[in-house]
């Protein structure tokens, strides 16, 4: 008898529920100074992990003020930032079991490096040498790697959700203690399989985390053209799913509502749904001009709302954090990345013969016949290709 | 006469159709206040409102049915996805909706009037995501025109002849010439066929056939072929669906050789299909075998683009070998 339309109040005269009839709050742990809010329920938290995200924040702004610069000088095609979003990344990352698997849009660099992918890893990726780990075939930004488990970012909007449900399922299935996550937009919550994988999700009973960074804009669509209803969150409801919206540049308050999401859908073996607010601080790449389509006064107001700045406020009044440490660790991380960049960019790049490896298995005999035929033209005109001529 | 890329031809194109049918919509991700994310569509809704040019949600499948339903009922539609690459989850839409609604319905209902345009093709850095080719799965689509311009002037008068066709139309722009194309194009309106290709340059020993962007990669490899003292007549076919056999036969027929150039990788890609046709209208004239130089049979590498592609130097190659079979 699970149908709705049973054993429900019955009214007589029309009346029909419209977007304000769910009232959906936000959670806010912490306040802009630094404070927690007087009834404020804390999460679980310490010193050392307060520490782990402090130091993926530094490291995640550092990289992307720095790989901004590197686009501009032209020494890497492309970048995407995470900027203005690191509490509703780092907050949520912080929260998991490290074997959690991450699937990721694009902007979710701050996770990876909070698992540990490394600096040297970053930049190979960025830089499309042979040391990447995606073996130079994607755009800079699309990471990935098996051992920290974060799948390997895909392009096509919107491709992890119902992906993310399976992973959630087959991590039911094989009986183990994990649960996917899945970052979005909002924007990319408007795709057909953003549905069919909450749908999914929610029928199939799969333990994943649907984290949806609500960053105001998607390129230069603004949400009011993207969605009529109450956000994402009441969609998460819709199908019947545990849903929370939070502030998303309030560390703590990511913090609380990911870690109880994934208590919730362990014990449950259901998917949890979390809408956090914030703001996409920078262009939406670098290929982006935010000018066009937004006012400065706006990103300005935003700022007021720095996440990395609040969560640092609260370190400092716990005594976790000196102003001086502060300014070294920004200044450490700057020489590090700098000097990865200057390793990375002189690695050679993948060898030609790589470009059929991975299509399947195993090359194909018509792959092989390809590259053969490719080789003997490269080494014809090796003026032509210099980036593996070289390395035949 | 005025100097145009390709992005302010295409705006042009849509411009010149929105004041003269004003039925039609302009929509699609970002197509709105900012113009698309290249820029085509810069301008519309400030002069003809956010009623008939806006943005969308980002949805290539609601897109798509939503381009159904408006052209089904009248309505001139002009869809942008945003890159070719993120046609495929309109795909359902596009092959079993739009490509057969006229048939499905005897005609009861159809969606003439509807474009899908979209970005296509590497050159530019853009790893898997942003270079696919995808036109060979609308090709072998019935029901669907397929279009591809070469440059600024071909892009605005095949715009307007596929906005005004009666049959819903998949226009490929070749992003690598968006801004790298420019050329005298007429600021009125014109139109240039559907369905018919064009003799871009007349030759006698060997016939080179592609499309969009690969125009140019022949064009230079024809130059560098004359040097050699071979003769290159160079087709641009235009329209891939339907395509025209007659002009290229009739080429063919003159040179007795054939190589055909497109991005997309070989297996499967649309130059087979030339292959076998123009093997079948022009057997006894045929002095070498056809030729097709294209990608490789790979996902759309990055950092390996350059030899991916089916550049000049593989396409000068193989009219080498063509020649000297
Ligand atoms: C299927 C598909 N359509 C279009 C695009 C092009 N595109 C890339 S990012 C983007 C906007 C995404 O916005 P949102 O999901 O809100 O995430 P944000 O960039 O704001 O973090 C678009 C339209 C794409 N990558 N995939």
């Amino acid at each position: 008898m699970s149908n709705a339309s049973t054993n429900q109040e019955t009214v007589h005269k029309v009346s029909f529920l419209d977007r304000e009839s769910l009232h959906i709050p936000i959670l806010k742990i912490l306040q802009a100074d630094g404070t927690p809010y007087e009834e404020a329920v804390l999460p679980q938290i310490d010193e050392a992990l307060a520490k782990r995200i402090y130091d993926a924040c530094v490291f995640t702004r550092v990289l992307d003020e720095r790989m901004l610069g590197a686009q501009r000088q032209g020494r890497i095609s492309f970048y995407m930032t995470c900027t203005g979003e690191e509490a509703a990344i780092l907050g949520s990352a912080a929260a998991l079991d490290d074997k959690d698997v991450i699937l990721a849009q694009y902007r979710e660099h701050a996770a990876l490096r909070y698992r540990g992918f490394t600096t040297e890893q970053f930049m190979n990726q960025m830089f499309s040498n042979e040391k990447d780990l995606g073996k130079g075939r994607q755009m800079p930004i699309h990471y990935g790697t098996a051992a920290l488990h974060y799948q390997t970012i895909s392009s096509p909007l919107g491709t992890q959700i119902p992906q993310a449900t399976g992973v959630g399922y087959s991590l039911k299935m094989k009986g183990e203690r994990n649960v996917a996550i899945c970052y979005f937009g909002e924007g990319a919550a408007s795709e057909g399989d953003f549905h069919a994988g909450m749908n999914m999700a929610a029928v199939l009973k799969s333990p994943v985390i649907f984290f949806c960074r609500n960053n105001g804009y998607a390129i230069s669509t603004p949400t009011e053209e993207q969605f009529a209803g109450n956000g994402i969150a009441s969609r998460g409801v819709g199908y019947g799913m545990h849903t929370i919206r939070v502030d998303g540049n309030d560390m703590l308050a990511v913090l609380a509502a990911t870690q109880q999401a994934r208590a919730y859908a362990l014990e449950h073996n259901a998917p949890v749904l979390i809408e956090a607010m914030t703001y996409r601080l920078g262009a939406h790449s670098t290929s982006d001009d935010p000018s066009g389509y937004r006012s400065k006064e706006e990103e300005a107001k935003w700022r007021e709302h720095d996440p990395v700045k609040r969560f640092k406020l609260w370190m400092i009044n716990k005594g976790w954090l000196a102003e001086a440490d502060d300014e070294a660790m920004y200044e450490r991380y700057r020489e590090e990345v700098l000097a990865a960049v200057k390793v990375a960019e002189k690695i050679p790049a993948p060898r030609i013969d790589e470009i059929i490896e991975d299509v399947y298995d195993e090359p194909t005999p018509l792959l092989k016949k390809q590259l053969e035929s490719l080789k003997a033209h490269v080494k014809k005109y090796p003026q032509a290709y210099p980036k593996t001529a070289g390395r035949l | 006469m005025a100097e145009m890329n390709m992005l302010q031809a295409i705006n042009s194109a849509l411009r010149i159709a929105m004041e003269k049918d004003p039925t039609m919509l302009v929509f699609g991700e970002d197509v709105g206040h900012f113009g698309g994310v290249f820029r085509a569509t810069s301008g519309l809704q400030d002069t003809f409102g956010r009623g008939r040019c806006f943005n969308t949600p980002l949805t290539e499948q609601g897109i798509a049915g939503f381009a159904n339903g408006l052209a089904s009922n009248g309505t001139t539609a002009v869809a942008e996805i945003q890159f070719a690459d993120y046609i495929f989850p309109a795909f359902d839409q596009i092959v079993n909706e739009s490509a057969k609604f006229r048939y499905r319905s005897g005609n009861e209902f159809n969606v003439g009037g509807l474009v899908y345009r979209t970005p296509y093709g590497g050159g530019i850095a853009g790893g898997h995501y942003h270079s696919q080719s995808p036109e060979a799965y609308f090709t072998q689509t019935p029901g669907l025109k397929v279009v591809v311009p070469r440059n600024a002037h071909q892009a605005k008068g095949l715009l307007l002849a596929s906005i005004r066709d009666k049959n819903p139309v998949v226009f490929f722009e070749p992003k690598r010439l968006y801004r790298a194309s420019v050329g005298e194009v007429p600021e009125g309106d014109y139109e240039l066929p559907l369905g018919k290709a064009e003799v871009v340059k007349e030759g006698k020993d060997v016939t080179l056939l592609a499309w969009g962007a690969q125009m140019e990669i022949v064009e230079k490899a024809a130059e560098m072929a004359e040097k050699e003292g071979i003769s290159c007549e160079i087709i641009d076919l235009r329209t891939l669906s339907p395509w025209d056999v007659d002009t290229v036969a009739a080429s063919v027929k003159k040179t007795g050789r054939l190589l055909i150039n497109h991005e997309a990788p070989l297996t499967g890609g649309f130059a087979g299909e030339i292959a076998a046709t123009i093997q079948e209208e022009c057997f006894l004239y045929l002095e070498s075998p056809i030729a097709r130089v294209c990608g490789l049979d790979t996902p759309y590498p990055l950092i390996h683009e350059k030899e991916y592609m089916p550049d000049a130097l593989k396409t000068f190659e193989a009219i080498k070998a063509s020649v000297n079979f």
